[in-house]
């Protein structure tokens, strides 16, 4: 990879492909983490994999942080694994943001470092159907 | 059933903004308040335990020492997020439980004025490339990329789950919580904010992070609290006049959160209340129908409709009928946060939790003055911190 290839904003984010949330999970206890693991919370082992995460999800709780530019922000149930992540293209009112709403994985850029470096986040946008 | 443990002497400081004193002079005030409150002094105190978390790593208990009565005893300084205080005093509980002391006091202050939007440590400067950090090997601030971590934000996502939960929640019936925190207030010196709030000056207020508003916020405020606590044995031998005022601990718990699915994403702070209420109700041999009033965590709005469930004041799922009924109003079925809660006295964070008991204490000891809860006789002080830290104590009054 040269450094003109993008680069995911969060580890847990998968850019080799059609973008996807890759968890650690617990080889034990299937308990899934994003973030670098030392053991397991819920069992204590030590070994996990990659276990790549639903791309469609629900909205389990959200809220609308105001300022200049609001921003919605969600917990989203893929498949029994809660992600946090923000809503985009949406507006960001409680008329348009509902709880239990499907919404699917989508990606967004971050801006660019000062070699021109692109960053990729991702998000989570309603449904195309909605 | 080892004996019980007694609170005999309890302040705060009134909750607000206090340019003029130091978290040294905050603290003191309430310490050597407390002590008058039961005829003792600093000569009579085995052990010490001090919250203040802005400071964790100052040693504020030992500056209140210098302060108060440097006599040699044990400090514990303690941090535990907004159960600091609560912590603090279930230090000097144990410590007497422990055989090790007779006289505990637990003291919690914070300076926390003009503090603004209180979320994670802030960041370190970034250089001008890419550079993954942290656990999550994040490029930049989480903050509005993945999610968000500002307390009014995440506490308004967890009213929201519950509303995924149960089904009925609203911005209006948030509101509403507000509303009532703030009526009960008006009766309550020492809150920082007096003010009653119709429910649309409640709903048209600043929208911090929906659904809410900044009267359905708690205020970052100066303020102390402190509490002397003593062995049965050791109560038996004090004047009357101090027995008679006593108020018995008949549970102090403290838990923290086990693992939950999404609890590493969402904070979890259902699981280890409802633990730490099962846990204190079993231990005071008394259930919620007992109570006669509760002081719970309000930090936000949100946050208090699900202690409503947590703590078991209703069935599961139902904290909403439980609103609606009107019981947790302070001419209600079970009173909760007749102080004006956090929303209303404001949350200085460390002294909160000795703060909510403060308010239980003062009841029990029909001292509340314009708000007593007439008869009260036991109460449920609650407090959770982020990461996360519960404690509650139930408490009884002597006779």
């Amino acid at each position: 990879m040269t450094h003109t290839d993008p680069i995911a904003y969060v580890d847990y984010l998968d850019l080799s492909g059609d973008p996807q949330l890759i968890s650690q999970a617990c080889t034990q206890c299937d308990a899934q983490f994003f973030d670098r693991r030392n053991a397991c919370a819920s069992c204590s082992a030590t070994s996990f994999v990659d276990k790549p995460v639903d791309r469609t999800g629900r909205i389990s709780s959200f809220t609308i942080v105001s300022g200049p530019q609001p921003y919605v922000s969600a917990i989203v149930d893929c498949a029994g694994v809660y992600v946090p992540a923000t809503i985009i293209n949406i507006a960001p009112d409680a008329e348009h943001v509902r709880l239990a709403m499907t919404v699917k994985l989508t990606t967004y850029s971050a801006g660019r470092d000062a070699n021109g470096r692109e960053a990729i986040g991702y998000a989570f946008e309603p449904m195309p159907e909605q | 059933m080892s004996d019980p443990i007694w609170i005999i002497g309890s302040n705060m400081t009134k909750f607000g903004k206090h340019p003029d004193l130091d978290v040294l002079d905050l603290a003191s005030s309430a310490s050597l308040a407390a002590l008058e409150d039961c005829s003792m002094t600093m000569a009579n105190v085995d052990v010490l335990a001090v919250g203040n978390l802005m400071n964790a790593a100052g040693s504020v208990g030992q500056q209140l020492q210098k302060q108060i009565g440097q006599t040699g005893i044990p400090v514990f300084n303690v941090a535990n997020a907004c159960a600091t205080g609560a912590t603090a005093l279930r230090v000097a509980i144990m410590a007497i439980q422990a055989g090790q002391a007779e006289v505990g006091m637990a003291v919690g202050v914070e300076k926390l004025s003009g503090m603004g939007l209180l979320s994670g440590p802030p960041e370190a400067p970034r250089g001008d490339t890419w550079e993954p950090r942290g656990r999550l090997g994040a490029l930049g601030p989480t903050e509005g990329h993945v999610g968000t971590d500002i307390m009014p934000g995440v506490f308004a996502q967890i009213g929201m789950e519950y509303g995924h939960k149960y089904g009925e929640v609203s911005f209006d019936l948030f509101a509403r919580i507000s509303e009532k925190n703030h009526a009960h207030s008006t009766l309550n010196p020492l809150a920082a904010y007096q003010k009653q709030f119709t429910l649309d000056e409640i709903k048209n207020d600043v929208m911090i992070a929906y659904p809410n508003t900044r009267p359905m916020c708690s205020g970052n405020v100066d303020g102390a609290a402190a509490m002397i606590v003593v062995s049965n044995e050791r109560k038996q031998k004090l004047p009357a006049d101090v027995q008679r005022r006593a108020v018995k601990i008949a549970a102090s718990v403290l838990t923290s959160d086990p693992y939950e699915p999404g609890c590493q994403v969402l904070p979890d702070i259902n699981t280890l209340t409802r633990n730490a209420a099962k846990q204190a109700y079993e231990a005071a041999g008394i259930g919620p129908e007992d109570l006669d009033l509760v002081e719970l965590h309000d930090c936000f709005a949100t946050a208090e409709l699900v202690h409503y469930d947590n703590l078991m004041l209703c069935e599961p799922g139902e904290a909403v009928s439980f609103f609606e009924s009107g019981a947790p109003w302070r001419d209600g079925a079970l009173p909760v946060n007749v102080s004006g809660g956090l929303q209303s006295k404001g949350h200085p964070i460390a002294a909160t939790g000795i703060a909510n008991i403060h308010e239980i204490v003062t009841h029990l000891r029909d001292e509340a003055g314009d708000r007593q809860i007439e008869g009260a006789r036991v109460g449920l002080a609650h407090v959770i911190g982020l990461g996360s830290a519960c404690g509650v104590h139930i408490l009884e009054r002597a006779s």
